[in-house]
């Protein structure tokens, strides 16, 4: 039960990106979101963990999900909220990123979750402020919290993650998803393969560890879990495929396809979908298909990121120990 | 950390009658099972309230509900630079207390700050008709107006002493230690 931080150092006052996080911390943060998740279920859910403390969500790109998602983890921690986006801040009057977030950080906050279309944007503001920063996606770079989600989803279908087979298929260069999603797995030691059109598949890719395919159906070959990448109807326009009817016809997930993966083999979304682009309805909607539960389950990874992240900073202002060093302490006995 | 111990407050047979009274208290103070729930204190009151359950069963030839509950989250020290640890399972019967004697568990009761988190985080799943607190093991040197109900064993104590209830479940003898530590512990602890 008593997991340690030990490896990865135990730092955790920013969530900035999955790269380079070891799988003692992923597991860790899994492990409390199976307890957030229990007390959402409950029928009063909310905890005092929390109590006290500021979010600023600043979505400077629209976000309805991951918004909301944190929002409602923030309020089942009973955090106290505020929510900026682009059409009621001042960014919206020429004020730079750096001014704004200067502004908000005046107001004292104690944990600024950022969305930004800027690849780093996030990274810039850890190293700025004061207060901790959690990535809720920035430009094309990572999307931790949706990869821990993703995680927790596949082991809470599987049991475990280790030696399990994943394709990620779909627009991998312009997904923060898959590059989180390809960090965090291959560090808990997953088998990852990525599939798309060679227009979509940035060079030099296989040096994260995966399998590249630039056809889908041997990519799903034997899989235990196939991950479909929202295709982004904005990039119709860099001609990096004909048509949506022409990439479902190549790329898109039908039952036959799905027919070459593992028969327990489950489907996965971050959403939103394209219906008959790269998923088919009766996939989208059928047994196999957990991108519901992706949703629900993102609430549970987001409470237990904020709560790691408030433990760590409550440290860092020396206000508290490291949950590596009460590992230590429980286990000498006392 | 250092731990030297001091003396055995209460050996395996000795344990086995204190739990043993403890079940047939229980039964009194709740008046029967019919609306009875125990419910362990994570992490040291939980393998303790299934035995006490575990003892009235043999008495009464019914086994009572069992529950578990984490303070983690309800904590009053965020900012004493105590350890906070890391969260464990709270499970309720039907997710619902209300109506019901709940007798909360716990091994060892001493500044009454893990009992206050605890009444805390039961009061979340509804309006118990009563509460009551077995404790294991009272050592005094409360901080907060708390007292137990049913109590297994009384030990006078100082701030230097750390009180250990080892069951076999948890990997331990069947025992119940008083350990002097050697190093003066930090203000405050729970």
């Amino acid at each position: 039960m008593m997991q340690s931080l030990k490896k990865g150092g135990g730092s955790f006052r920013h969530l900035l990106g999955l790269d380079g996080v070891p799988v003692e911390t992923i597991e860790l943060i899994l492990d409390q979101a199976v307890h957030m998740k229990d007390i959402m279920a409950r029928p009063f859910k909310k905890v005092p963990a929390m109590r006290g403390t500021t979010v600023v969500n600043f979505f400077v790109e629209p976000s309805t999900r991951t918004r909301t998602s944190f929002s409602l983890a923030e309020k089942h921690l009973s955090a106290d909220t505020v929510s900026f986006s682009p059409s009621t801040s001042s960014l919206s009057k020429g004020e730079t990123l750096l001014d704004t977030a200067r502004n908000l950080e005046a107001m004292q906050p104690d944990i600024l979750v950022i969305r930004h279309h800027a690849t780093g944007a996030p990274h810039f503001l850890a190293r700025a402020l004061n207060c901790s920063v959690v990535n809720a996606g920035d430009g094309i770079h990572e999307h931790p919290t949706q990869a821990l989600l993703d995680l927790f989803t596949i082991r809470e279908n599987k049991g475990k993650l280790a030696g399990l087979k994943v394709v990620i298929a779909g627009d991998i260069a312009h997904s923060r998803v898959a590059r989180s999603g390809i960090f965090g797995m291959v560090s808990c030691g997953m088998d990852v393969r990525v599939a798309g059109p060679r227009t979509m598949l940035p060079k030099g890719i296989e040096s994260l560890g995966v399998k590249v395919f630039d056809r889908l159906e041997p990519a799903v070959e034997g899989t235990d879990v196939v991950m479909m990448l929202r295709i982004q109807r904005e990039r119709l326009g860099e001609a990096l495929f004909p048509s949506a009817r022409e990439y479902f016809r190549f790329f898109g997930l039908t039952p036959d396809v799905l027919a070459l993966a593992d028969k327990d083999a489950i489907v996965m979304h971050p959403g939103p979908i394209n219906r008959c682009v790269e998923i088919d309805h009766d996939i989208a909607d059928g047994p196999r298909s957990v991108i519901l539960d992706q949703v629900t389950n993102g609430i549970a990874v987001r409470m237990a990121v904020l709560h790691l992240v408030n433990q760590a900073r409550l440290e860092a202002l020396g206000l508290g120990v490291s949950v590596t060093a009460q590992a230590k302490t429980t286990e000498e006995g006392s | 950390m250092q731990l030297v111990s001091e003396r055995i407050l209460l050996d395996s047979t000795a344990l086995g009658r204190v739990v043993r009274r403890m079940a047939v208290e229980s039964l009194e103070r709740s008046e029967g099972l019919d609306d009875l729930v125990l419910v362990g204190i994570h992490t040291g009151g939980v393998h303790l309230c299934e035995r006490i359950a575990d003892a009235i069963e043999e008495v009464e030839g019914e086994r009572p509900a069992t529950g578990r509950i984490d303070i983690t989250l309800y904590r009053d020290d965020a900012f004493l630079g105590l350890p906070r640890p890391i969260i464990g399972e709270t499970r309720i019967p039907d997710d619902s207390i209300a109506g019901k004697t709940v007798m909360l568990v716990d091994d060892v009761l001493f500044t009454g700050r893990t009992v206050r988190a605890a009444l805390d985080a039961l009061l979340d799943f509804g309006r118990p008709s009563k509460i009551l607190l077995a404790v294991l093991v009272d050592r005094g040197r409360r901080e907060l107006p708390i007292q137990a109900d049913i109590i297994g064993s009384n030990v006078t104590t100082g701030p230097m002493h750390v009180v250990e209830a080892e069951l076999r479940e948890s990997g331990g003898t069947d025992q119940v230690v008083l350990y002097k530590r050697k190093v003066e512990p930090p203000e405050g602890e729970a």
